[in-house]
């Protein structure tokens, strides 16, 4: 039984720590705002402009001048706090949040990062995600680990465009986690009935395999 | 000198020209110039490079230039909500220019400061630093990015006065202070026209020596691009 989306960001809301400023980016990461544990207090960065996000709105609270970086409309708290897109990517690239949650269409073994283009077929751009791999302090990548074609996502190198170099420090995918450091990739969790072998067969990225894992 | 202009046409009168750059503000379609945009399409400008994080949607905002192909260079950070203008790029009808996001805030804002370049680590290592200066600072490596400016930049913001002050609300601030900054010539439109003295000096974001042009928003669509909402009670 491989982790659903909702799985995947339950335990990406794990890394979130008492106090932190975080980024998520559009997708599952958004989801991880549902699962922030209890007695954790986190704050949450919008970079278009906007610190501190409420919930999506009610049907009456609807603001058109209120929306978060993929732009659906959202509320503010009583600390929210607006400001200039300049003064947010300072945030990010002034290294002043703690925590990035990002898709990912590609992610290498020494950490790279590919999530902005297919050469050819698909432009839609980088948007902040290469702002905030460089500047953010730990960088979590939450995809599917195939491609819907069943080829590998992560890779020993990226063959798509790169958003960073060696920014990545954790991959969650469906079946398992995944560190990175200088050493390369470690997997360190498996979800429930997934086997070593079959991440094995799966990926072409090399590993270690944490120990205790079996 | 008088700032005031009857409405977006008039204010855009005697600035435009064929092959000229304008920046535009917004976030999405979250706080864009729309009448100063449909006043643009109106004048028949053409070959204009346009510098603005997003293109629009295929109806709305910038798309209403890509429509009428007056359009010929974009300089944007993401342009994935817009249809005609991924047909355009991929048939290259269309150059573009991706700035990561933050690199283009800082390059808008450097511009309009008067900064003709700077060093950022953002994109390091990929396609967006190819052909540029790189440069080591205590030993992490940067790469040099040039200043924009514009010909006219176009604005949006909640409340001005007739000296040009700007007041932005909530997320619609965005782009929108930085290019004012960065315009030769700065155009806004405000949902309400204030007398000089009705603005706090202390709450004011864009101070009017960077604004030469304001006008009065109208019939503003404020057009939503994701319309999200949770139940109530939820």
């Amino acid at each position: 039984m491989a982790w659903t989306r909702e799985d995947m960001a339950r335990r990406a809301a794990q890394e979130l720590r008492d106090g932190f400023y975080v980024n998520l980016g559009i997708g599952i990461p958004t989801l991880v705002a549902n699962f922030i544990p209890d007695g954790i207090n986190v704050t949450l960065q919008s970079e278009n402009g906007m610190l501190g996000m409420g919930p999506f709105p009610t049907e009456d609270e609807i603001d058109p001048d209120l929306i978060n970086a993929g732009k659906q409309t959202i509320t503010e708290l009583p600390s929210t706090s607006y400001f200039s897109s300049s003064d947010s990517f300072g945030m990010i690239r002034g290294g002043h949040i703690a925590l990035s949650i990002l898709g990912a269409m590609q992610v290498s073994e020494k950490g790279d990062l590919a999530n902005w283009m297919i050469p050819g077929k698909m432009v839609k751009g980088m948007g902040g995600a290469m702002d905030l791999v460089a500047g953010v302090k730990k960088v979590v990548i939450l995809m599917d680990h195939n491609a819907r074609d069943g080829s590998a996502k992560f890779l020993k190198e990226c063959n798509l465009p790169l958003t960073g170099v060696a920014v990545v420090d954790m991959v969650i995918t469906d079946v398992g986690l995944f560190t990175i450091d200088e050493n390369g990739a470690t997997l360190t969790e498996l979800a429930p009935g997934i086997t070593i072998e079959e991440i094995r067969e799966r990926t072409e990225a090399n590993f270690k395999v944490a120990d205790g894992l079996a | 000198m008088k700032k005031t202009y009857v409405d977006a046409a008039a204010a855009l009168e005697g600035v435009t020209f064929d092959g000229m750059t304008i920046m535009a503000g917004g976030f999405g379609l979250c706080g864009i110039p729309e009448n100063l945009i449909i006043a643009l399409r109106d004048s028949g400008t053409e070959n204009i490079t346009a510098i603005s994080n997003n293109a629009g949607v295929d109806d709305f905002g910038l798309g209403l230039l890509l429509q009428t192909r007056q359009i010929k260079k974009m300089v944007s950070s993401y342009v994935g909500e817009n249809k005609e203008f991924e047909r355009q790029y991929l048939a290259e009808e269309l150059a573009l220019e991706f700035n990561p996001q933050g690199t283009l805030a800082e390059r808008i804002r450097a511009g309009g400061a008067g900064i003709p370049g700077f060093y950022t680590k953002t994109g390091v290592g990929t396609l967006i630093a190819q052909g540029k200066e790189h440069k080591d600072f205590d030993g992490e490596t940067y790469i040099m990015e040039t200043g924009l400016v514009a010909d006219v930049s176009l604005v949006k913001a909640w409340k001005g006065d007739k000296e040009g002050n700007l007041v932005f609300r909530k997320t619609a601030r965005n782009f929108n202070p930085m290019m004012a900054t960065a315009g030769k010539i700065t155009i806004a439109e405000v949902e309400e026209l204030v007398e000089i003295g009705e603005l706090n000096p202390d709450h004011i974001h864009t101070s009017g020596i960077f604004v030469q042009r304001i006008i009065q928003s109208k019939d503003l669509e404020k057009r939503i691009e994701k319309r999200t909402i949770r139940a109530q009670g939820e």
